[in-house]
């Protein structure tokens, strides 16, 4: 991963990066022309409904907020080499706490009191259930993606159980939890259907991203990340930076599922599950673990998604389309990445 | 408690545990020669989807359910040749690659499936079914166990094979070193890149089986998704089972029963949310990791590519 990081120049980056997705629009277009479409409509179609609309664009803006918030929690963890492949778990258990929470607290509490509180709950929970995979790679090296996965496996089941057993809404024919009135989610922001969580979402991202590049933690994280044995000879403590890394990553990702709660959906469905955790992954390599990249990238990607999935009934190719289309640019991105190495080793020696 | 024990529900949990089992079996076993070999192969569920879509489609067209597998292998192979190029021979990052090809083939495969066949899902016949002689006799377990598509007891008789493989092959032991340590594999005159390379292949040949077991004898069609997970929770048996296939094969056994529990449940009247029952294999082997806590044993040089004459 720490080829990832090198930087020379900034037109060099945007390169780097165009290319990649200039090839992928390319080689997706071609499918598509297999199909017996037309590319070009369909990338316009796309622009037009998740970009140049009014309603389009307040749904991509909408779209980012929780999927920003997984990509600070991946980024913590990468750079620091950790691979938290559990997000679903994560973000789920973390939406239904908050799901549950929040209709019980709001004729208690203050809105904004009532908010915060399950956001706090929804992080806290999203690290809980990370701690048996993160006590088990510090303490005893147990490779975390089989752990993560497990736990994610786990905590999706769990959700539904919760939601089918427990917090259901006896009101309601598919079981589910008791909705939070609207005008008590996350406040809206001026008079468009945006809601606040894109703002926090945002300034955790930005927050996340100095606190990696610009404090002595974030760099004992990137230390630790790059290579292992260097950090335990440098006299760091591995087991408690491992452990933080795991729970900070997990409680993003678990404030995220309150956030898209809180200021989305107000309730969650039984066997609702949007599958951020892997879909954010590339993202965040695009934007090779940059927090502030990661910012645009997600406004990319959630515009292809919103007008992907509009596409999908008005151009007659299903969103389906949009996985190809990211796949494509990940490999492609990898390879440029390649070839740019092997190009730089070659100039070197 | 009367109403578990009786044949209608046995045989239901029995056989249902079988036909859940043997993807994951086949799955898992492919991936654990992939990671023995030092490929940390994430993208076998892209492999086992596009697998179960080449083999139904094969079969759905052909009519011939052999063939149906035979394409389903090799589709999973062929989606193994990317990841052999990429990470093998370019040496990419193996789980960057991986995420990338498990999500082009959910794509592909959803995108071409309703290009023919819009949203209908036609059924195949059922699959031929090779009742062993006298043993698919045997009240309860003849039923249950020895009347299945001659693919599972193939997977089984795999299972076995890999072992001696494993244990008492000079491939088997190239294999080892390729993933522990590669550099002395090369300095023995052998090659890495094509004993990775043909680890990988087979991985997704296994893994494409097991696909199209999943969509020819498990449902009879294919749905886009419709390996839900499988692919990854072969690599969970896979790293579980620290090398050795009798422990692939347990891990199989436990899952499958456990995703066999809740329509075997159904048949004997009694109705258990699904979830309940499949957190069950999880939490056993989580909570078994937990308390057993040990180092784990994986392949030294897992996930990292070879590049003759580095370091």
């Amino acid at each position: 991963m720490r080829e990832l990081r090198i930087a020379d120049g900034p037109a060099a980056g945007v390169l780097r990066v165009l290319i990649p997705v200039v090839l992928a629009l390319v080689v997706g277009g071609m499918l598509l022309l297999a199909l017996g479409k037309n590319p070009l409509d369909y990338y316009a179609f796309v622009v037009e409904r998740g970009i140049l609309r009014r309603g389009g664009l307040q749904e991509t803006l909408t779209r980012m907020a929780p999927i920003l918030l997984i990509a600070a929690g991946l980024i913590v963890a990468f750079r620091a080499g950790i691979w938290n492949l559990g997000g679903d778990g994560q973000f789920l258990l973390a939406a239904v706490t908050a799901a549950a929470l929040a209709p019980a607290l709001s004729g208690v509490l203050p809105r904004g009191a009532t908010l915060v509180l399950c956001m706090a709950a929804g992080a806290l929970v999203g690290a809980i259930w990370s701690l048996a995979p993160a006590m088990l790679k510090a303490r005893y090296g147990v490779n975390e993606i089989v752990t993560t996965l497990m736990m994610s496996f786990l905590g999706v089941s769990l959700s539904n159980v919760l939601i089918k057993l427990v917090l259901f809404d006896p009101a309601t024919t598919v079981p589910q939890t008791r909705s939070l009135p609207v005008d008590e989610r996350l406040p809206r922001l001026w008079g468009s259907t945006v809601h606040s969580g894109l703002l926090i979402a945002v300034a955790i991202l930005v927050l996340i991203h100095l606190m990696m590049t610009r404090t002595a933690f974030g760099l004992k994280l990137q230390v630790l990340g790059a290579n292992r044995a260097a950090a335990i000879h440098a006299g760091e403590r591995v087991e408690r930076l491992t452990l933080l890394a795991f729970v900070l990553s997990a409680g993003l990702i678990g404030l995220a599922g309150a956030v898209e709660v809180l200021g989305v959906w107000g309730t969650v469905r039984a066997d609702w599950n949007p599958a951020y955790g892997l879909l954010v992954v590339p993202l965040v390599f695009l934007a090779r673990l940059n927090g502030c990249a990661v910012i645009g990238f997600t406004f990319f990607f959630s515009a292809l998604m919103v007008g992907g999935e509009s596409a999908a009934h008005r151009v007659g190719i299903p969103q389906y389309y949009v996985l190809v289309l990211v796949s494509l640019l990940l490999i492609f991105l990898a390879l440029v990445e390649y070839l740019d190495q092997s190009r730089r080793k070659r100039l070197a020696a | 408690m009367n109403a578990l024990l009786t044949e209608p529900f046995l045989v239901s949990l029995l056989y249902g545990a079988v036909t859940a089992g043997v993807p994951l079996l086949l799955a898992g076993l492919g991936e654990q020669m992939s990671e023995k070999a030092g490929v940390l192969n994430v993208g076998i569920e892209g492999m086992m989807l596009f697998g179960a879509y080449a083999g139904f489609v094969a079969a759905w067209y052909t009519g011939s359910f052999w063939l149906g597998f035979l394409a389903g292998g090799l589709g999973g192979a062929a989606v193994a040749f990317i990841v052999l190029l990429l990470c093998i021979r370019r040496g990419l990052n193996q789980i960057v690659i991986g995420i990338a090809v498990t999500m082009g083939c959910q794509g592909l495969t959803a995108l071409l499936h309703f290009v023919q066949f819009s949203r209908t899902y036609p059924r195949l016949a059922a699959a031929p079914v090779l009742a062993l002689p006298y043993l698919s006799r045997i009240p309860i377990l003849g039923k249950g166990l020895f009347s299945h598509s001659p693919i599972v007891y193939l997977s089984v008789f795999l299972g076995v094979v890999l072992t001696w493989v494993y244990r008492a092959t000079y491939f088997g032991l190239s294999l080892e070193a390729a993933g522990n340590k590669p550099s002395a594999l090369d300095a023995a005159g052998v090659d890495v890149i094509r004993t990775r390379s043909f680890a990988v292949l087979s991985t997704g040949f296994l893994a494409g089986l097991g696909g199209a077991y999943m969509a020819i004898v498990g449902a009879g069609l294919f749905v886009p998704f419709m390996t839900g997970g499988a692919g990854f929770i072969g690599i969970v048996l896979a790293m579980l089972a620290r090398g050795r296939p009798i422990w692939v094969l347990v891990g199989a056994v436990l899952f499958g029963v456990s995703l066999a529990m809740t329509t075997a449940l159904q048949v004997a009247g009694l109705n258990v949310p699904t979830d309940v029952v499949q957190m069950l294999p999880f939490a056993v082997v989580m909570a078994v990791l937990v308390i057993f806590a040990r180092h784990s044993m994986l392949p030294s040089a897992l996930g990292l590519p070879y590049v003759r004459g580095e370091r």
